[in-house]
């Protein structure tokens, strides 16, 4: 029998919660958790390699029996589009290591125990070939991020990691009842190779539209449904910040990938035009809700909206330009925010203020610091030779075809975006060097090195040679969109 | 009659006469003055349950009627004996620390106790309406007496006297029901009953009364709202351990009536009960699940999620089918091990009865033991219904059981209030893991108390990970037993 691998990928970290009770001081359970971490992402790469570009099936196929009376099996599988986020999530997972090495003070066992039990629920979300073990993760995942929030948090953390709890838990129920009904129009099973085949009426597919719309719609999250990021966002340390804005938020737009899409192909197209209206909301919405804020935390999680305005754009548009952009721009938002997230943390650590108008003249100060802050947020805005570029591009482009307005109120979008970050940029960078409350600053050492590395690496390879993306990505979505066609002209 | 009728009839009724006959003993034994009495007794209750356990799993799976047909094993039956003997065995392991720490060791504790699990199983096992009330009274008046055994604590008396009040009312409730059901057919043979309804020309207004007076008595013991004023009283005043007997063994039993009465035999009154039930369940739901929020006693809050738990166990009845059923069967499983756990865990944060129990009491829970933590963190997260524990499996099943009938909007209320409950679960889970204990809380495990937490979180865990055994035996047990 061949080496289930991704099942490996999966049980790594959660194996390692179990061991993680019987070490003994601080320091090795955050070296234990980074090599494991370390593995995980090694594993992710190999996934990588093998991955077999020619073909649009899922591969790397584990299924066994787990509830067979109700047709739940412990079904694996990943495509083009998946393995891209089990390996952003894989990075991520050890470079949040590294972000919480000293700054995670008490409590070091259980906080590492949630990294790593989220990051086995977040590779087995994006693994999941069956409805209800995708659930079960979906849902589990968000203990780990509950506690991440509510312990090591701050001010007023708690607050935020229940209106994140319940935002989030209110929507994925209905998800549930969504899966339910699917579960029995298209022939008991949770099988989702085998629920994509079935075929549902027009008013099963427009409900079930719905509830998943508001399950994501949450998740990602789209206006109106928004208000909990930014206090989960501005209260999470900064290793909850990266996974919340590197994975987590990326999962709604992989429900709209595996779910939507395929599933319920009459009703996605039926509601294109609602959802590219409401993508246009939340990226010029999100733009202007960032321009206002002075809490440089609060303004990057609401670029995120703004951003993640542009995933579902680009989703809907329903032609391949859009659709690939919009994955892109979902791994390029997990790598720019999350490093965006991440240097924030670090002014944070020095300075313990994250007000923008109290700093300034960073690159003077303190110069690797400024140079990769400024990269980032200069990949953030989507300047040529970034990832930023590529992703924003090709979603604009996919949408000129559909939809002119929306494409222009993405273009106002992606200015308002130069806008505020440029003014970060600005007023954290330049000028003369002010420092709040006369803290001491100092320069990166080498282990922030090592977290913005990996990261820059991938802006610039997204950004200039898009194509090793796009080979895995296009079949999988060329699939997809045949899908999407061929039930759409038979439905 | 005939001397092989009467042997057969005793042979079935077996475990139950088991527990009588070791419940006498124990009142026997009580008497004698021996200082090591407590956990003669408690020991010995054990192995009474064990072995009635014993003789209900080697009675045959078939369904077998006794007693001229006032009487059934069958694998419905069974099924939820076995629950009932876990949860008075894992009662029985909980009550002995607490029962010394109150100063109130007495030997009829126990078995009032067993008389209780023998009214249950009567209850279970009826198939006559008058044989179900004689259940039912057997379990009640133990479990009066047994609410107000602190007898130096007011509250404790005070929900004595409340529960005997509103029981004899409702009690009275549910006999009328049952007499008009005779007077309709002449029976109380649920069997003649149901055969005397189906006959083409029946029909009689008086029937709807009937069964609104029955359910009534029967919605009353399984606290549903608008028929659940005694509950936060009764579980906030009662013994811990009782409480938890109460919220786990005696609502088990009664959900096993209306299951009997309303589900299988009297099927035909579905149309006059549905919308009603429906209406209660949503009702029991949001009741429970927003009172809950502003509990400051953990018992009281407990006692509000039971009744919103009642509400979404009643979803399973308006589903009906197999899948309803079984349902139900693989909810009241999941519920005793994670309600009792979590009484477990209230019983040794128990620091005297005139301390009362604040949810303050957790405060700081993860500093000062953490595995204890652990522990309520996963009782809380299974109460809430979020997996991967068994308390989601169970939901996630009535919901499917649900929609299989077409009731999507009833679905839809369901889960939008249960996120409203994880509220107040949640809110303990902060309380232990981000506020500073207050004083370090003296708390000593013993080894019937690690049985018990072991067996809850293992039981809550593995049947939220592995739930295909008892959706299997539940499955069976509800095809079998309700054919």
């Amino acid at each position: 029998m061949e080496l289930p691998i991704l099942s490996v990928l999966i049980f790594l970290p959660a194996i390692a919660v179990i061991i993680l009770p019987f070490l003994r001081t601080n320091a090795v359970v955050r070296w234990f958790t980074l090599i494991v971490l370390f593995v995980d992402f090694l594993i992710a790469v190999w996934l990588l390699v093998a991955f077999d570009t020619s073909t649009a099936d899922m591969q790397f196929r584990e299924s066994r029996e787990w509830v067979p009376s109700l047709g739940i099996g412990y079904r694996l599988g990943i495509d083009g589009v998946s393995v891209w986020f089990i390996f952003l999530t894989a990075l991520l997972g050890w470079i949040c290591v590294l972000a919480s090495w000293n700054s995670i003070k008490h409590r070091v066992k259980e906080f590492m125990a949630s990294l790593l039990a989220i990051q086995s629920m977040m590779i087995g979300v994006f693994c999941a070939l069956d409805v209800f073990l995708f659930y079960v993760l979906w849902e589990a995942m968000l203990i780990p991020m509950y506690l991440i929030i509510g312990i090591w948090g701050g001010k007023n953390r708690i607050y935020a990691a229940f209106k994140f709890f319940l935002f989030t838990l209110a929507g994925s129920l209905l998800f549930l009842i969504g899966i339910l009904v699917l579960y029995f129009e298209g022939g008991r099973t949770f099988d989702m190779l085998a629920l994509m085949a079935a075929e549902y009426s027009f008013k099963v597919q427009a409900g079930v539209f719905i509830a998943f719309l508001i399950a994501f719609a949450v998740k990602i999250p789209m206006v109106p449904f928004h208000t909990w990021l930014p206090d989960a966002h501005v209260q999470a340390p900064t290793a909850g910040s990266i996974i919340l804005a590197g994975v987590l938020l990326k999962m709604g737009a992989y429900g709209f990938i595996r779910f939507s899409l395929p599933m319920l192909p009459d009703a996605s197209q039926y509601f294109a035009p609602m959802m590219i209206a409401l993508s246009a909301l939340a990226i010029v919405y999100g733009g202007l809700l960032a321009l206002a804020q002075t809490d440089i935390k609060k303004l990057v999680a609401y670029s995120s909206v703004s951003h993640m305005g542009f995933i579902t754009l680009g989703l809907f548009t329903l032609n391949v330009n859009g659709m690939s952009g919009a994955v892109i721009q979902m791994f390029n938002h997990g790598i720019t925010t999350g490093a965006l997230f991440l240097f924030v943390g670090l002014i944070y650590e020095r300075t313990h203020s994250r007000e923008i108008p109290q700093y300034g003249g960073m690159i003077k100060a303190v110069p690797l610091f400024g140079i990769l802050f400024a990269t980032f947020l200069l990949s953030s805005m989507a300047v040529p030779g970034t990832n930023g570029f590529v992703g924003e591009i090709l979603v604009l482009s996919g949408t000129f075809a559909v939809n002119g307005w929306a494409a222009s109120a993405g273009v106002v979008g992606a200015l308002i975006g130069a806008a505020y970050l440029l003014g970060i940029y600005r007023q954290v960078l330049l000028g003369p060097v002010k420092v709040p409350d006369d803290n001491k600053i100092w320069d990166l050492d080498n282990r922030e090195i090592l977290c913005a590395v990996p990261l820059l690496i991938f802006v610039f390879w997204m950004g200039l040679y898009p194509k090793s993306f796009l080979t895995i990505l296009q079949p999988t979505l060329e699939n997809l969109l045949l899908q999407l066609a061929v039930t759409g002209a038979g439905g | 009659m005939d001397m092989t009728l009467i042997a057969g009839s005793a042979l079935a009724s077996g475990p139950e006469i088991i527990v009588i006959i070791g419940a006498c003993a124990a009142l026997m034994i009580s008497l004698l003055p021996n200082a090591r009495q407590e956990n003669l007794l408690a020991s010995l209750s054990i192995i009474i349950i064990a072995l009635a356990a014993g003789m209900s799993f080697a009675l045959p799976e078939s369904s077998q009627r006794e007693y001229s047909g006032m009487f059934v094993v069958d694998s419905f039956s069974k099924y939820f004996k076995m629950v009932l003997y876990l949860a008075t065995a894992l009662t029985v392991l909980m009550s002995g620390k607490y029962l010394v720490k109150e100063g109130v060791v007495k030997g009829e504790y126990y078995v009032l106790l067993l008389f209780a699990l023998v009214g249950t199983m009567i209850m279970v096992s009826g198939t006559d309406l008058l044989i179900i009330y004689v259940g039912i009274e057997l379990q009640a008046i133990s479990i009066y007496v047994l609410v107000g055994f602190l007898k130096a604590d007011a509250r404790s008396n005070e929900a004595a006297l409340k529960y005997i009040i509103l029981g004899a009312f409702s009690s009275g409730i549910l006999l009328y029901g049952m007499s008009l059901f005779y007077g309709l057919s002449g029976t109380t043979n649920l069997d003649a009953i149901a055969e005397a309804l189906f006959s083409p020309d029946f029909d009689n207004p008086m029937l709807l009364m009937a069964t609104l007076f029955m359910l009534v008595g029967l919605l009353f013991k399984v606290g549903a709202v608008p028929f659940h004023m005694w509950v936060p009283d009764i579980y906030e005043g009662a013994p811990s351990p009782i409480t938890a007997f109460m919220s786990v063994a005696a609502k088990a039993a009664a959900f096993a009536v209306i299951l009997r009465i309303f589900l299988d035999e009297l099927f035909v009154l579905s149309p006059i009960w549905l919308l009603g039930v429906s209406g209660i369940a949503i009702l029991s739901m949001a009741l429970g699940s927003l009172a809950a929020l502003v509990q400051t006693n953990i018992k009281r809050m407990l006692a509000y999620s039971s009744i919103a738990h009642a509400g979404f166990l009643l979803l399973g009845l308006i589903a009906g089918g197999a899948n309803g059923v079984a349902s139900i069967m693989q909810y009241v499983v999941v519920f005793t091990f994670m309600n009792l756990g979590m009484f477990a865990i209230i019983i040794l944060l128990n620091k005297g009865v005139k301390f009362g129990e604040p949810i303050e009491s957790f405060a700081g829970l993860s500093k000062t033991h953490p595995m204890l933590a652990l522990m309520t963190m996963i009782f809380l997260f299974s109460l809430a219904g979020i997996p991967p524990t068994g308390g989601f499996f169970v939901k996630f099943y009535v919901l499917l059981a649900l929609i299989e009938t077409g009731y999507i909007w009833l679905a839809v209320i369901a889960v939008l209030l249960s996120a409203v409950a994880a509220w107040f679960y949640l809110r303990i889970i902060m309380l232990m893991y981000v506020h500073e204990p207050s004083v370090k809380p003296d708390i000593h495990i013993t080894l019937p108390m690690q049985i018990v937490l072991a067996v809850t979180v293992l039981g809550t865990v593995l049947t939220g990970i592995f739930p295909t055994w008892l959706l299997e035996a539940a499955r069976s047990a509800a095809l079998l037993g309700m054919g």
